[in-house]
């Protein structure tokens, strides 16, 4: 029965690994030349002492390669959920192979149990594989970059991938069952695949671990600034706007805090705060900084930005920054749940896929 | 002798409709059933349910002494042919006998191949590429190399010429004759039946109308033409099936086991397609008539 | 080796015109003892029938003693039906060719032909048995 399903999808195979060599041919001609020159770059900035204040030249080199790579990374697992897992049972069922397939000496069980587990793995292996040589190529941009735990980049790293995998592949041999089209189950394999990804990120990874929250001065990283609110829009001098940060009403002003890299972690956001927790009100701030009130009268440039940093001095001795972040040694324990989570998923998509295929048949 | 199939009040239904009803049949092994009735009867449905594709909504089905489709014995022992042949188009005919190797343990390897030749089909041609008839005759193969003790063949000669059936019932019987196998054969076609069936079964609107041996059957069952009369007037043991009048003349086809005594009568034997037109035409009727009468 | 042909609208039930055929063949000599039957697969290979027809039609043949089964080998024909009168078959055959070109050439159609000859025939064996 294993022989037969890969004979089965011999084409599809053949397309994904010819892909994946066409890939790995690429990245293996231009990856260690990347690694060259990044290693070249450290030692010689090492040796004059500048590694803070110059940039790598890796960061500009192979361009096209640079933006393409986390797009095929990305799509891998949603492409194998496609045309992988949809068809795999909807075709059957389309086509009324099924008839043939389910009056041969194989029960259904066990029939469904090869096609899933043989051709999952293989999608698995392959966005594994996918993942890995990615990861592997752009190794000296992650080092200099340093924001591998960053919304955007998880997802491209690691082991999560081949959870993302085994669920789109899951889901879509789950939808091919249910609706008994292969376009119907394309279409809701995309959908819910999505969905799922964007839920899952935004939604559920940042409540895995509590965060640490860390007190540090006012003048951190780039500094506080101040954002108005103006009646189109918003006004700023030096703030860090951030999602989740605070935004002011028309009228108001907000005291921003500054944005703080962590290393290779995952910041949340920073607030500016005072000792017992509060942000300081738009009524404190313009007792406090009555420079501020300039902004109330638009398309003036600003004046005495002197004043507003003498402003910014008097109220870093009353607040401080609380920086809310996962720290960088959490990435590998956040890896592993996330792909948990999507391959747990994967596994309660298989039973429904049985479970229905046994309800609706026999 | 064993029965190949067994069923016992069996029903399955699709939201409020039922496909079958109430379908009790007991088949005793060695014999080619013809399956008739019209299209959407419940014959599809039937053949299904013995193979073990739908599950029972009511009452019970043994086929071999097994419940269809559980476990690799049970479906070993059944071959079935589906309406339309279905078949793998991309795969080739080497292909598919691999298949049917791979996955039945019971694969006899030279007799599909035997087959394939002797029906001057090309192995490496693809299943998509077959001709219907050729097609057939490919699933007609791998239901047969698993050496099965039932076949179930549901309409697999239904959109094929005369040529391609008649050569597809030729192949059919030289597997009943040299294997043994049981049949169950289901067609909407009466003439092939009367050729290789010598058990029938007539569905009509989910239920079975009559079942049994057609050679009993049709000694059974008369065509009375006579003087206009009621029939009503018929005496009791006279089971009537259908009936047609003019203003003058009666026809009835009738079924009793004792022989027709009234000389009034012109009495013929009917042919098989006369018998299951009767009973098609009484099973319209009967599900017209509504449902205050009392039967006894 | 003897073919069969089944047909549908003489009323006659197929296992009986098989033993028919079969008789035929025996009395104009086309089958003689010894000579083997086609097995049951081959019967109903080339015309599709039932092959309990053919066992039925096997069996009476038996029964009327004219042929046996030998186990695994097949079955065989063990006495004829024609008889010495069988040399006499070829001049007969050419007379009634010619009988029947004299009334083809007089305007009788088939039918015609067959209800005198079988008039004749009745009317003959009747005052035969006289």
């Amino acid at each position: 029965m294993i022989r037969v399903t890969i004979r089965q999808f011999r084409t599809e195979g053949i397309v994904g690994f010819a892909l994946l060599a066409a890939l790995a041919v690429v990245l293996a001609v231009t990856g260690p030349h990347l690694a060259h020159v990044y290693d070249a770059f450290q030692s010689s900035c090492r040796a004059a002492r500048d590694c803070a204040a110059t940039t790598n030249p890796v960061l500009k080199m192979d361009q096209p390669l640079q933006s393409a790579l986390p797009f095929i990374v990305i799509l891998a697992p949603a492409l194998v959920g496609l045309f992988f897992g949809a068809p795999l049972i909807a075709r059957e069922l389309e086509a009324g192979t099924y008839r043939l397939a389910w009056t041969q000496s194989v029960t259904r069980g066990h029939w469904l149990a090869i096609k899933l587990g043989v051709i999952g793995v293989a999608a698995m292996a392959l966005c594994g594989l996918i993942t890995w040589m990615a990861n592997w190529w752009q190794s000296p941009l992650d080092a200099v970059n340093q924001n591998r735990f960053g919304v955007a980049n998880f997802s491209l790293l690691g082991i999560a991938p081949i959870g993302y995998a085994a669920f789109a592949f899951a889901l879509g041999a789950a939808a091919g069952v249910v609706l008994r089209r292969t376009v119907a189950a394309i279409a809701v394999t995309a959908v819910g695949f999505t969905a799922a990804r964007l839920a899952v990120t935004y939604w559920v990874r940042p409540h895995l671990a509590s965060p640490i929250h860390e007190s540090l001065p006012l003048s951190t990283g780039s500094g506080p600034g101040f954002l108005y609110g103006d009646s189109q829009g918003t006004m700023d001098y030096n703030a860090y706007i951030q999602s989740g940060g605070p935004t002011p009403r028309v009228g108001q002003v907000v005291l921003t805090a500054p944005q703080v890299n962590v290393p290779n972690g995952w910041a949340y956001l920073t607030t500016a705060v005072d000792e017992a927790g509060r942000a300081p009100t738009s009524h404190y701030l313009f007792q406090a900084c009555p420079v501020l009130k300039q902004f109330s009268k638009p398309q003036q440039p600003l004046q005495s930005p002197a004043a507003l940093q003498a402003c910014i001095s008097r109220l870093t001795s009353t607040f401080h920054t609380v920086l809310t972040y996962q720290p960088a040694n959490r990435f590998w324990p956040f890896q592993w749940a996330e792909m948990g989570i999507f391959l747990t998923a994967a596994l309660a998509l298989c039973g429904l896929a049985y479970w229905w295929l046994r309800r609706q048949y026999a | 002798m064993s029965a190949v199939l067994e069923a016992s009040g069996l029903g399955k239904r699709y939201g409020h409709k039922w496909a079958l009803s109430e379908c009790t049949l007991a088949i005793s092994s060695g014999k080619v059933v013809g399956l008739v009735g019209p299209n959407g009867a419940g014959k599809t449905t039937l053949l299904q349910l013995s193979v073990g594709l739908l599950r029972p909504d009511a009452g019970s089905i043994a086929v071999l002494g097994g419940h269809p489709g559980t476990g690799p014995v049970q479906l070993s022992r059944v071959g079935f042919v589906a309406p339309d042949t279905p078949t793998y188009s991309g795969l080739s005919i080497r292909d598919h006998l691999w298949l049917g190797a791979m996955m039945n343990p019971s694969w006899d390897g030279k007799l599909a191949e035997s087959r394939i030749d002797k029906l001057g089909l090309d192995p490496s041609q693809k299943a998509g590429k077959l001709s219907g008839g050729q097609r057939a005759q490919l699933a007609l193969t791998m239901a047969v190399a698993k050496r099965p003790q039932l076949l179930l063949l549901d309409e697999p000669v239904a959109s094929l010429d005369p040529l391609a059936r008649r050569e597809f019932l030729q192949g059919l019987m030289e597997v009943v004759a040299e294997h043994g196998a049981s049949v169950i054969l289901s067609s909407h076609l009466v003439g092939d039946l009367e050729r290789v069936c010598d058990y029938l079964v007539v569905l009509v609107d989910s239920r079975v109308r009559v079942a049994g041996d057609i050679d009993e059957l049709l000694a059974c069952h008369y065509l009375l033409t006579g003087p206009r009369r009621d029939h009503g007037d018929l005496p009791s043991d006279e089971h009537v099936v259908s009936e047609s009048h003019t203003d003058k003349q009666s026809t009835f086809v009738v079924r009793t086991d004792g022989p027709i005594l009234d000389p009034s009568w012109s009495v013929e034997q009917l042919d098989l397609e006369d018998l299951v037109l009767a009973y098609m035409a009484h099973a319209i009727e009967q599900d017209r008539r509504p449902k205050l009468e009392v039967h006894s | 080796m003897i073919e069969f042909n089944l047909n549908k609208r003489s009323g006659v039930a197929p296992y009986q015109q098989i033993v028919q055929q079969v008789c035929h063949a025996l009395r104009l000599g086309f089958l003689e003892v010894d000579d083997q039957l086609p097995t049951v697969k081959e019967v109903v290979g080339a015309i599709a029938i039932n092959p309990n027809t053919v066992l039925k039609a096997y069996k009476e043949l038996e029964h009327l003693g004219l042929v046996a089964a030998r186990p695994g080998v097949g079955t065989f024909v063990i006495k004829t039906l024609s008889d010495d009168s069988l040399a006499a078959h070829g001049p007969l055959r050419q007379e009634l060719k010619r009988w029947l070109g004299k009334a083809r050439q007089a305007g009788l159609d088939e039918e015609s032909i067959e209800a005198l000859f079988r008039d004749v025939l009745w009317s003959t064996s009747a005052e035969g048995a006289a």
